[in-house]
């Protein structure tokens, strides 16, 4: 599955088994994505700051 | 076959690995993103049989768990131990309530109580936390009382009224690691030791994992500690000191993916077999 960061316009490869929701990051600018779709139309959007109740 | 409800926000690379390990074990996993749900008990439909809460925000994974156990499904953790963990100060309560070693602490509001209690502690140094929180942010290691002031005039100041619960630790010489024990029902699956040559050891902070032997010693203190929040799945941080194991924190939404490697145990294939057990017991 390929598809473009929102931020660089950089090809995003999404690997067998990538679930929707999992963050990933750029390989070209280094921005944290959330992988929004996944399968014919897969989309990678910008991922969420971190919140303060964030955490184990 | 029995059918797991993860609850989850963002998927990590613990998430990933539960996923594997239900699906080695034949159970049907439900993925349930909190942030994407209705939670309206005249309206949801339940699918699956135990909930796993996986949410990386507290606050909301505290708001599904209630919902589901109104709704009579067993989640893992359970409320109690949820409210229990994610507390700084109630897990202090906690532990000390029922004789379990940890660091002095307390909890105040006042610069002026805050120098009464370092006092009480044994004086400076002295940690100063958020009660709520992880990833070791916003811990401050206070070395003196111009610090304090600071620390504490920004709080008040700047600070959400959580922010101005100031709950106090005594501080606890490392030796250059502390260990986190992975807990289950109970029993201790397995321990990583965490080395820093910082204070803070998280590894979300840069500290490194190896695995630590289970010692008898060790198994104890966990057990009580676990009995003493409500059992369930547990990662515990403890120090090691010259009177013995102390306790920590205990957190209750573990992250585990780079400890399985250095202990060589399926941290998520035991927690997938807890949730099958509890699902049976239904």
């Amino acid at each position: 599955m390929q598809t473009t960061c929102p931020t660089c316009d950089a090809a995003v490869v999404l690997p067998e088994g990538t679930e929707v929701s999992e963050i990933i990051s750029c390989s070209e600018c280094q921005t944290r994505l959330v992988v929004e779709a996944v399968g014919e139309n897969p989309r990678v959007g910008v991922a969420p700051a971190i919140e303060e109740d964030w955490g184990e | 076959m029995i059918t797991l409800g993860l609850l989850h926000s963002t998927i990590r690379g613990d998430e990933k690995l539960l996923l594997q390990a239900a699906k080695s074990r034949d159970v049907e996993v439900e993925l349930i993103d909190i942030r994407t749900q209705l939670f309206n008990p005249d309206t949801y439909k339940v699918n699956f049989d135990v909930a796993l809460e996986r949410s990386i925000s507290t606050v909301k994974g505290n708001y599904a768990i209630r919902f589901l156990e109104a709704l009579n499904i067993p989640v893992v953790n359970s409320s109690e131990v949820a409210t229990i963990c994610e507390d700084k100060f109630l897990t202090s309560l906690a532990l000390t309530t029922n004789n379990v070693p940890t660091p002095r602490f307390a909890m105040v509001f006042t610069l002026q109580q805050a120098i009464e209690a370092i006092e009480q502690l044994g004086g400076f140094p002295i940690i100063l936390k958020p009660s709520l929180g992880s990833w070791g942010r916003l811990l401050s290691k206070i070395n003196d009382i111009d610090a304090l002031e600071t620390v504490i005039e920004h709080k008040d100041v700047l600070g959400g009224p959580q922010q101005k619960a100031f709950y106090l630790q005594q501080f606890v010489d490392k030796p250059g690691r502390d260990i986190r024990a992975f807990v289950i029902d109970g029993e201790v699956i397995c321990a990583i030791y965490r080395h820093s040559p910082h204070w803070i050891t998280n590894t979300a902070r840069g500290g490194k994992a190896s695995n630590c032997p289970v010692t008898n010693e060790l198994s104890e203190i966990c057990r009580q500690a676990s009995h003493a929040v409500g059992g369930g799945i547990l990662a515990m941080d403890v120090f090691e000191t010259d009177n013995g194991f102390s306790i920590n924190e205990i957190n209750h939404t573990m992250e585990f993916k780079n400890s399985e490697e250095p202990t060589g145990v399926s941290i998520s294939g035991a927690i997938v077999d807890y949730c099958i057990q509890v699902a049976k017991k239904r």
